[in-house]
């Protein structure tokens, strides 16, 4: 059994249990996804009261709906649906929100089998510095400053690692608009952050601030 | 020979091992001789490798016990 299959065991046997009415296993089910469910919540709210409180919704509403889980369909997945619907729904009552977002994205490139991305050379940056409440703040910045359609689809790829193809299940997208939005919140989120690997990391490499290639 | 706005354009999918075995070839003999694209590469390697760690992004303090003190109010248990 790999690992994967391990843990999707484990969560189906606990399903069984708590849909038996061994209710208090349902904690230990969510402790793996509370995080992905409260950033998720966050990159549409941008709030992070309104994110815990969203949180809370989620867990439970997939408690009292956890008959409807399909056995098809991953929990993680399924409770991450949950979170961003519960978190749509709280920014619509929101009234700085009332614009919805309605980029047109092209679909353009075929669907492509998700491959795990390339391991490369990242010694040269120190652990240390991912601990640093500097980075941490310009991380947050550039997150915000990236729009909410992008945010969200950023956010379950790259931060939480989700394929493409779960991404857009997830999102209700299709994976090549999951693959056009991703590229422009990488692009983005680069040139957001570009100054500060100028100035902890990249000195020897001739960047230029603002002089982009294309 | 793939353009900067080309290998630009598929910086992301050429990352994720997205592009067919030629392009692949064509984007890494550009990237080769291109400084411009290999940084841009590099620094969306780089804030990609930062965006992924688990310590960049930080639940709020005491976020899972009010979250599991609220579920057992909610379902009891
Ligand atoms: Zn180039």
């Amino acid at each position: 059994m790999t690992e994967v299959e391990a843990v999707d065991s484990h969560e189906s046997h606990l399903i069984e249990r708590i849909r038996a009415g061994d209710r208090g296993l349902f904690h230990e089910l969510i402790r793996p996804y509370e995080r992905s469910v409260y950033l998720l919540a966050y990159s549409v709210l941008h709030s992070p009261e309104d994110a815990e409180e969203v949180a809370q919704e989620t867990m439970l509403r997939a408690f009292t709906h956890l008959n409807q889980l399909r056995a098809d369909v991953k929990f993680k997945r399924w409770l991450l649906t949950i979170a961003i619907n519960e978190a749509r729904m709280r920014r619509r009552k929101d009234r700085k929100h009332l614009y919805e977002s309605l980029d047109a994205v092209q679909d353009r490139a075929p669907e492509g089998e998700f491959m795990p991305r390339e391991i490369a050379d990242w010694r040269d940056i120190p652990s240390k510095a991912l601990e640093s409440k500097e980075l941490r703040r310009a991380v947050d910045r550039a997150l915000m400053r990236l729009p909410p359609i992008y945010h969200e689809v950023f956010l379950l790829r790259d931060v939480q690692h989700l394929s493409v193809e779960e991404t857009a299940q997830t999102l209700g997208l299709t994976a090549a608009a999951v693959k056009t939005r991703m590229h422009r919140a990488r692009l983005q989120m680069r040139e957001e952050l570009s100054p500060f690997f100028k100035k902890r990391w990249i000195d020897r490499l001739p960047f230029r601030k603002g002089k982009n290639p294309w | 020979m793939v353009s900067c706005h080309e290998v630009l354009r598929e910086l992301s999918n050429y990352i994720d091992r997205d592009v067919d075995p030629r392009l692949r070839a064509e984007i890494e003999a550009h990237l080769a001789q291109c400084r411009r694209c290999s940084m841009v590469l590099d620094t969306t390697r780089k804030m990609l490798y930062i965006v992924g760690d688990d310590r960049v992004f930080e639940v709020p303090a005491g976020f899972s016990q009010r979250l599991h003190a609220a579920l057992a109010k909610g379902i009891g248990a």
